[in-house]
């Protein structure tokens, strides 16, 4: 039996697809608060852009942390404990961020309102960078035990190709706010995230493209799975080039359409390159974690595949209630919440 | 300091901390809702300030609880990832449950009502509120199924050195998740509403305008403080009674009972010694402790020592005996924070039905220092369950000791708990700022027409 081995891998992949696509956009609209703004009431109308939506997209990564509990609890468990100091530098950045956005506009001194506009813009950046790093890892292979046991520290995440990778996931993320931003605000600040997006296209282009290649090199993905990873791959990279042409256009949707398919296309990229595996092992490929030898038992997947069943397509239906009910741009007149 | 005692300082410092703000969550959003739905109903005035006015400070106490939120879910893998290889069939499940059927509905639903205010008709708005309000109730159900199995492990096998799922259906039925569900969303409403009781009772000291708001608020507050109150401490007791057959050593721990009595007495101070394994000092009332726990006067109870001894016959040499001076303390405060709730509860329900608020400012006074108080009963309460297990993570099947992390260092886990410290201290200072302030803000004045301008925010917008 591995149906449903596979269909949780697949579950837990687009838990983190849904993640990155959404909270994406999140971060890289707080990597560019300090960088669009001139003053107070920019920085409020950058942040409620993504004011009603950010608290229900983290919710993703909480939810693909408790399906991989769930479904594969020894990669759950061999992933939290041996990326110790990563996550824990996610989690304090996570922190400062969400509790950034509640607070800022809630007290007038201009010293409390800096002081979370740099919360909010660390706690986009620090993770972006973090997220891009561990997922590289995963899929170059960290050093693993015969016991599932991480044995390699916290410096050895942090090598050449991770770190590329995580350098071109915040570049990824900043065009895919800026993307966003586009679809969202008017008038001035239109014309700076207009601005934004040409200007922060080339860049992130080379470092997601670089990363791309380095991947060929640094991990075993590219041999692993063969044809279908090139066709994800270059489907992929052919994405950001159409992001980039659709901007020059200013065709906002086409180019916020396409800034998504970039990192929903890499993410598909990395699964294929890591299944069946979940965790590749640098030491011996025998000891990687498996879709198998990391899996709950058959019963536990199907009770979850029934409520996964159940759950998910209430919670699209109600998650995109909530983008439509507030599809507008956002100009000066509103009432800003945040 | 190795890694399992730090290890456990930070999970103990992460959770209680988290648990601040949770059960404010769980009463506020009920409150609120009813709030709303008044006002949809009546059309009143009065209740639209109460609702705004609450659920700003809900806003604030609920950002909290969400950013600590993440850090416990995480946790279970970064320090405890043997439990969670061990557990992870079992316990993984209602926390991935968790996720898709009550995170989702709370967070996406708080974003709509917060920003929803002008873009939704006035029942659909009032509707989503109680959208949140059903999340955070789900949330706390599928989060304690979770605990119960710690607690209480049902519907597994072992099987390869790991608990294994056999039954969903007894992990939901658990009976100690129908105790501790309904105690944990009581407190939840008690603690909202003795929240509101202290602000409330403020404003109308200060008689700071809007009379009305806050007489109704106090209202309000009074009926949820005192019910919720009485059904926790109803609960509370059938739940000890319950927990005296399935976890002896916790409650014998509780009560601090070292050795048999029959019939036993109802200890009000203890000091006991760890070491000693004996009481050193205590003021007891003879046969109360029988009446409580079989409803009679003459009914023998288990000590630790002998509890102690059969553990060792079941489970092997050990020490099985919990922290009892924490245990019992811990349970101590949650009881008396109770009974001082209650009474509170129905002093200020009385005032109301009498019209006498303004006779006693001191009464008002009180109320206003009284606001500790529930969360010294939930922090209590936390301590009991948790603390009374150990020295199992799951209960009979697996050991504190045996759940770290093997590939993290106590050097690791001291550096993140202080950064966890340093960091949750500044937000709980900025959290209480912020709550003090719009808490003395109150209500625009009446005499202002109603419009969207009424708001802070956008006050601050126009003046940009």
């Amino acid at each position: 039996m591995e149906l449903l081995q596979t269909i949780w891998f697949i579950v837990i992949g687009i838990l983190f697809t849904g993640f990155f696509l959404l909270e994406g956009f999140d971060y890289g609209v707080g990597i560019l608060l300090p960088f669009l703004s001139k003053e107070d009431t920019d920085r409020r109308l950058i942040i409620n852009t993504i004011g009603p939506f950010w608290d229900g997209n983290e919710v993703w990564l909480v939810v693909a942390g408790g399906g991989m509990f769930a479904a594969f609890s020894n990669w759950y468990a061999t992933l939290f404990s041996g990326f110790y100091l990563a996550l824990l530098l996610i989690l304090l950045t996570l922190i400062v961020r969400g509790v950034g956005f509640e607070f800022r506009s809630k007290h007038e001194h201009p010293a409390w309102r800096t002081l979370w506009d740099w919360m909010i813009f660390v706690g986009s950046l620090v993770p972006a960078l973090l997220w891009g790093v561990a997922f590289a890892n995963i899929v170059r292979g960290v050093p693993i035990d015969a016991d599932m046991q991480y044995v390699g520290g916290f410096w050895n995440l942090l090598n050449p190709y991770a770190l590329l990778a995580g350098v071109a996931a915040v570049s990824a993320f900043a065009l895919h706010g800026a993307t966003f931003l586009g679809l969202k605000t008017k008038g001035e600040l239109l014309a700076r995230a207009e601005k934004a997006a040409t200007r922060l296209w080339l860049p992130a282009a080379v470092l997601i493209f670089a990363a791309m290649i380095a991947g060929i090199f640094a991990t075993d993905m590219f041999s692993h799975r063969g044809a279908v990873l090139w066709v994800a791959a270059v489907a992929a990279g052919v994405a950001l080039l159409a992001a980039g042409w659709f901007i020059r256009l200013r065709r906002h949707g086409w180019a916020f359409i396409m800034s998504s398919l970039t990192i929903a296309l890499t993410c598909v990229t990395i699964a294929l390159g890591l299944y069946p595996r979940v965790m590749v092992s640098s030491l011996n490929e025998a000891w990687s974690l498996t879709i198998y030898n990391a899996s709950s038992s058959q019963y536990t997947l199907q009770v979850i595949s029934v409520i996964a069943l159940i759950f998910v397509p209430i919670v699209l239906l109600y998650q995109g209630w909530s983008y439509w009910v507030f599809r507008k741009r956002i100009g000066r007149e509103d009432t800003l919440e945040y | 300091m190795d890694a399992v005692t730090v290890s456990r300082l930070q999970f103990a410092t992460t959770t209680i901390y988290h648990f601040f703000f949770v059960p404010l969550t769980l009463g506020l959003s009920v409150l609120v809702a009813i709030m709303e739905t008044l006002y949809v109903r009546t059309g009143n005035d009065v209740y639209k300030k109460m609702t705004k006015f609450w659920g700003k400070l809900f806003l604030i106490n609920f950002a909290m609880g969400v950013v600590t939120g993440i850090v416990m879910e995480f946790q279970f893998g970064m320090n405890w990832s043997e439990y969670s290889r061990f557990v992870g069939d079992v316990f993984g499940a209602p926390l991935a449950i968790e996720g898709l059927s009550a995170f989702f509905l709370e967070a996406t639903f708080l974003g709509i009502w917060v920003f929803g205010w002008e873009k939704l008709p006035k029942g659909v708005h009032a509707a989503v509120m109680w959208a949140v309000a059903i999340g955070s109730s789900l949330s706390a159900l599928w989060i304690l199924t979770a605990n119960s199995f710690m607690q209480e492990p049902v519907g597994y096998v072992l099987r390869d050195g790991r608990a294994e799922m056999v039954d969903f259906w007894a992990l939901l039925g658990n009976p100690h998740v129908w105790h501790q569900f309904p105690h944990v969303v009581l407190a939840g409403i008690t603690t909202a509403g003795m929240f509101m009781l202290g602000i409330s009772g403020y404003h109308l000291l200060k008689k700071s305008g809007s009379h009305e708001v806050w007489r109704r608020s106090l209202t309000m507050a009074a009926i949820a403080a005192l019910v919720g109150s009485v059904s926790v401490g109803l609960i509370g007791h059938a739940q000890g009674q319950y927990m005296f057959k399935t976890q002896p050593m916790k409650m014998a721990a509780a009560e601090a009972m070292w050795e048999n009595e029959e019939p036993a007495g109802l200890p009000l101070f203890t000091i006991s010694s760890q070491a000693q394994r004996k009481e050193l000092f205590a003021i007891k009332l003879p046969a109360l402790g029988s009446l409580l726990v079989c409803n009679n006067l003459t009914c023998p109870l288990q000590g630790i020592n002998e509890i102690q001894a059969e553990y060792e016959q079941t489970y092997g040499p050990g020490n099985y005996i919990p922290p009892v001076n924490l245990v019992f303390w811990a349970f101590r405060a949650m009881v008396f924070a109770g009974f001082a709730m209650v009474a509170l509860a129905l002093g200020a329900l009385f005032l109301v039905l009498k019209k006498w608020l303004d006779r006693f400012p001191w009464f008002l006074r009180l109320l206003m220092w009284a606001i500790p108080l529930p969360y010294l009963a939930n922090t209590g309460g936390w301590l009991l369950a948790e603390v009374g297990r150990q020295p199992w993570i799951v209960f009979s099947l697996l050991r504190t000791e045996q759940g770290v992390s093997v590939s993290i260092t106590g050097g690791m886990v001291i550096f993140s708990l202080v950064a966890f410290a340093l960091l949750y201290g500044v937000l709980m200072a900025a959290d209480v700022f912020l709550l003090a302030k719009y808490a003395r803000k109150g209500v625009p004045a009446e005499t202002e027409a109603e419009s969207p301008t009424d708001e802070p925010a956008s006050v601050l917008a126009a003046a940009n």
